[in-house]
């Protein structure tokens, strides 16, 4: 859905796998240079979801960072080694 | 604290430099990495339009913002959660929590997009062209394949411009509005013309796409299609191949916070479609000690959110005891002056991009992205009696999700005054309340414990 027009610096993880990325850039960003859309499913229905706002309002885009969910991809700068998971479903 | 600044975009870096000039203790909190806001995000470091370019010359007023700035005492990655009637202050930065209690606050978070539910329009590769503008400006990242622009209004037209200026070409624009808008807007223009950058530009972004045979195309309806993502978009009926749609439908003043302060009265904006927090000239609240400048006071652009904080600080000085009432009107005169004149051309705008009537959401179409509420259901709560949203939340759960009514509560506001036949302005807005952003147990915890 987007390319880069800038190099990247490192690499993060998307689920184990290796992606490349840009620190100091969003989460959300890496993902959807990599070509990731799905970043979650939602809560009520289970269905696809991916970032709406990229401003931290709409919460669409929560993954979950190192072990913690519910975290917004867009407000969460990547750094070198950071490890992102699909959030499935509901989470408290 | 003297003085607490939420939101480092145009009105609070303003609002900062202007409080630093008076020798006033401020402290600057604003969740994102950087200073900028959405305007001028990412301005300081990674976004630097060539000269000439759609965007340059507002990027270089938001450099110069922000070192106006600079020397203030300003945290970032941080994140307010809460404001307390005795005037304590919580936010978060980095999984710790915070409090401050502030002597006044300047509320200045800026707007938000306005939603523009279609069906479909949960499907990954379905965003908010302000959201890829975001992207474009802090990661540089473009839109490739078949880029798809729907809506209406003017940063549909400049983030168009953009893409062309990158290298990117939009496969077209869908202009959703109403036939007819620029004459029925014509009596503003004379006094647009007081500020003509505006206007000047508008036409400009226009007149690029134009020569580069992007296809405008005037739709009554879009749909977005795929199984687990886009794949195509439906125009009144006809489908197309698309790897990206980017929604417009104009921004809406961020109240999230003052709509979740007791006692901080709001008042519906019939020009803007939108509530706004009630404030006097110096963006004053209901609320002693609480003020509000920019967009979040009511949508009027950067310039004039940079006056708004210039202004709002100086009252805040006031408050203080820093400087007198006449010194403060003095000091304030040229820039209510020339806040005037920025907002000059707002009746135009507005006129000219009106937001999109809520009649044209099917009953199908999802309003509330969170907790999965349709139009149609929405319609049905206001059958069975639910007066407003926030009655309609033990109808429905609509704004009771994740985003706490950001993206859903100005829609599901418009279909229920529409399905009841009321002026929207008769249905009280969504009650918020804090925490208004996610905070742990533990944080909570650590201030607590003190």
């Amino acid at each position: 859905m987007f390319r880069r027009t800038e190099a990247t610096d490192c690499e993060i993880t998307w689920n184990g796998a290796t992606i490349p990325a840009r620190a100091g850039e969003s989460l959300a960003a890496a993902l959807l240079a990599a070509g990731i859309t799905h970043f979650r499913d939602s809560a009520i229905s289970g269905s696809p979801r991916g970032p709406l706002c990229l401003m931290g309002a709409c919460f669409d885009c929560l993954v979950e960072v190192a072990g913690m969910a519910n975290a917004q991809a867009c407000m969460i700068a990547v750094t070198p080694g950071l490890a992102a998971r699909t959030q499935v479903g509901a989470r408290g | 604290m003297r003085l607490l600044i939420l939101g480092a975009g145009p009105a609070g870096l303003a609002a900062a430099a202007e409080a630093r000039a008076h020798g006033i203790e401020a402290l600057l909190l604003d969740e994102n990495a950087a200073p900028g806001g959405q305007v001028h995000r990412a301005v300081g470091g990674f976004y630097r339009p060539a000269r000439g370019a759609p965007g340059a010359a507002q990027a270089r007023e938001g450099l110069a913002l922000i070192a106006a700035a600079a020397g203030v005492e300003a945290r970032y990655g941080a994140t307010l959660w809460a404001v307390q009637e005795d005037g304590v202050v919580s936010w978060s930065e980095g999984g710790r929590a915070h409090q401050l209690r502030a002597e006044v606050l300047l509320l200045a978070p800026g707007a938000t997009e306005r939603a523009l539910p279609i069906p479909g329009w949960t499907l990954p590769g379905v965003m908010g062209v302000g959201a890829a503008q975001a992207l474009l400006k802090s990661a540089g990242l473009l839109p490739e394949g078949r880029v798809w622009l729907a809506g209406q209004g003017p940063l549909l037209w400049l983030y168009a411009a953009q893409m062309l200026a990158k290298g990117a070409r939009p496969a077209g624009i869908l202009d959703l509005s109403a036939p007819g808008l620029p004459w029925r807007a014509l009596p503003h223009l004379p006094m647009a013309l007081r500020a003509p950058g505006y206007l000047a530009q508008g036409l400009a972004w226009m007149g690029r796409l134009r020569r580069a045979g992007v296809p405008v195309v005037r739709a009554r309806e879009v749909a977005a299609l795929g199984a687990s993502r886009l794949s195509a978009i439906a125009v009144d009926g006809c489908q197309f191949p698309a790897e990206a749609l980017l929604l417009h439908d104009g921004v809406v003043p961020n109240t999230q916070i003052t709509r979740a302060l007791p006692g901080c009265a709001h008042v519906w904006d019939q020009a803007q479609a939108a509530f706004r927090p009630v404030l006097d000239e110096w963006g004053n609240t209901s609320l002693p000690g609480v003020l509000v400048a920019g967009d979040a006071a009511g949508i009027g652009g950067a310039r004039a959110a940079a006056l708004s904080g210039r202004i709002a600080a100086l009252e805040a000085a006031r408050r203080l005891g820093v400087v007198t009432a006449d010194q403060r009107d003095a000091l304030a005169g040229p820039l209510l002056h020339r806040r005037a004149a920025e907002l000059a051309p707002r009746a135009l705008l507005e006129a000219l991009f009106p937001p999109l009537p809520p009649g044209r959401v099917a009953d199908g179409t999802l309003v509330c992205r969170c907790e999965e509420v349709s139009a149609g259901r929405v319609r049905a709560a206001v059958a069975l009696g639910a007066q407003g949203p926030n009655q309609a939340k033990a109808f429905l759960r609509a704004g009771m999700g994740a985003c706490q009514g950001r993206v859903c509560g100005p829609i599901v506001h418009a279909l229920m005054a529409e399905a009841r036949g009321v002026e929207p302005g008769a249905l009280a807005p969504l009650r918020t309340r804090f925490p208004t952003k996610p905070v742990t147990v533990g944080e909570m915890a650590g201030v607590l414990a003190g």
